[in-house]
């Protein structure tokens, strides 16, 4: 919705299928996930656990700060503990 | 054809005429004859409809709302307390902008409990953005459960249907049953712009964020008051076809009045025959008889009684600490005119109770009364109110 410039449908119907995508949601976030590149070996379970599909796999995994919400879960799941949640607003 | 029916008989046989495809309704006194007729109907093949039987009014109008997302021609009907508990669903239904057509037998609420009608159920969910026509008889109840999908369908408005528990619910009487292929040249079946479908995937109900969410309620708003324009085409249309108008209200001997009563429902009769009797004998009243609700033709209103001295509302219902509801938004619909009538309200026949033409005629006094002094000292009176008995409260 947040991207939305077409007219508002009644009811809010919302007639594009796969549209979500265009909702960015990083605003909504707190902290945000750091991936230390040494630890990480590509596993893949943030990306599994994921609820916003924000991961990319990949050696090391990236986030997709866009869609982030700082939920924390793949810090919590990685094996190897190379995902850190800093506060937003730090460096 | 001319047949003898009952207020229930007659909204049953009105959503059989509009070939509603699903209805998902659960008895309650006084309406529960329409859901066993419905029942019938769909039993014996006289209504090709998928009949949904379900545990609780807040379900029934739950599987309405699924049904109308997916194109289904919906109706469901209840009655107080089970008005209330669909009460929830209500806004959902009007906020997805599904066209469901709801009748409801005016019933009273509890506590204490009571089955007999008044108007405090539907007038309580004024708010919940249903378009709400109060019916006089039984031939209007039929008609007007016609005329409700044509409104509902054609601006994506859910419309409630009221009649008054017994007195019409339960009251036989002659009502001209509008012929099918005459019924199917005036309603066409039913389209939803955006169903849901597997082959065209949609998102209804997704969160309106408050970026968004203002701008949803101001088009039901918009939708609302286009309502009161499309009330008016489909019952001219109507009129054209079947003969009989309602308009959004009815004005009775009121054009040259300075008296006026204002009611709704069936109480409309009562007051028209005392009517009748006042002007044989010369005195100047007359009668509104409020039909459309919401929207509430206020503007409309203020033109058909701006030439009174004064108006008495009379309404089964009140907003407990204030005042009733057709006296408060006909009072506010007063606001900007400088030189409008008094308006006094009578709050009367609450649970069932008779209001008698005595009633009728304190009502019209006490109106006359204040156009000859020209002020109101009490604004929201009771009619019929047992005083001696009525105790401390606390």
């Amino acid at each position: 919705m947040g991207g939305c410039t077409t007219k508002l449908t009644a009811g809010a119907v919302i007639i594009e299928p796969g549209s979500s995508a265009k909702y960015e949601t990083g605003s909504w976030r707190n902290f945000r996930p750091v991936v230390d590149e040494k630890k990480c070996t590509g596993c893949g379970m943030c990306w599994l656990f994921c609820p916003d599909s924000a991961v990319k796999k990949g050696k090391p995994a990236t986030i997709d700060l866009r869609y982030c919400k700082g939920c924390g879960i793949c810090a919590n799941e990685c094996p190897f503990k190379a995902i850190i949640m800093v506060p937003e607003g730090n460096r | 054809m001319r047949q003898v029916l009952t207020g229930n008989e007659a909204a049953s046989i009105g959503a059989k005429l509009a070939r509603v495809n699903v209805i998902a309704a659960y008895p309650i006194t006084p309406q529960t004859a329409v859901v066993e007729k419905l029942s019938e109907y769909v039993a014996n093949g006289e209504l090709n409809a998928e009949y949904m039987r379900v545990e609780s009014e807040h379900s029934a109008l739950s599987a309405c709302i699924g049904a109308s997302a997916v194109g289904a021609r919906t109706f469901t009907a209840t009655s107080s307390q089970g008005l209330m508990l669909m009460s929830e669903m209500l806004f959902v239904v009007s906020g997805l902008r599904l066209p469901i057509v709801i009748a409801n037998a005016n019933r009273a609420l509890s506590a204490p409990l009571n089955i007999w009608c008044d108007q405090q159920d539907s007038f309580a969910v004024r708010d919940s953005g249903c378009v709400q026509v109060y019916c006089e008889n039984n031939q209007e109840i039929i008609d007007s459960i016609i005329q409700a999908y044509r409104v509902a369908e054609e601006l994506l408005l859910p419309v409630m249907v009221c009649y008054d528990g017994y007195i019409l619910s339960h009251t036989a009487e002659p009502v001209e049953v509008p012929d099918q292929a005459e019924v199917d040249k005036f309603l066409p079946p039913y389209k939803h712009p955006h169903p849901l479908e597997p082959e065209k995937p949609v998102t209804m109900g997704p969160v309106g964020v408050p970026e968004y969410y203002e701008e949803f309620r101001s088009m039901q708003q918009q939708a609302m008051l286009a309502a009161k324009h499309k009330l008016l085409e489909v019952d001219r249309d109507w009129g054209k076809r079947f003969g009989r108008r309602y308009g959004l209200f009815e004005r009775y001997k009121s054009d040259d009045a300075d008296i006026l009563l204002l009611t709704a429902g069936s109480l409309s009769s009562s007051a028209k025959e005392l009517i009748d009797r006042y002007r044989k004998r010369g005195e100047k009243v007359g009668l509104v008889k409020v039909r459309a609700y919401r929207p509430f033709p206020g503007e409309e209103l203020v033109d058909a009684l701006s030439h009174a001295k004064a108006v008495a509302v009379m309404e089964k219902d009140i907003s407990i600490g204030w005042a009733g509801a057709l006296f408060t938004d006909l009072s506010s619909a007063f606001v900007d005119v400088k030189k409008g009538p008094l308006i006094i309200d009578f709050i009367c026949g609450l649970g069932g109770r008779d209001v008698s033409p005595l009633q009728i005629r304190e009502a019209l006094r006490a109106a006359a009364k204040a156009a000859e002094t020209g002020e109101v000292k009490k604004p929201v009176r009771w009619l019929g109110l047992r005083e001696k008995v009525v105790g401390l409260g606390m």
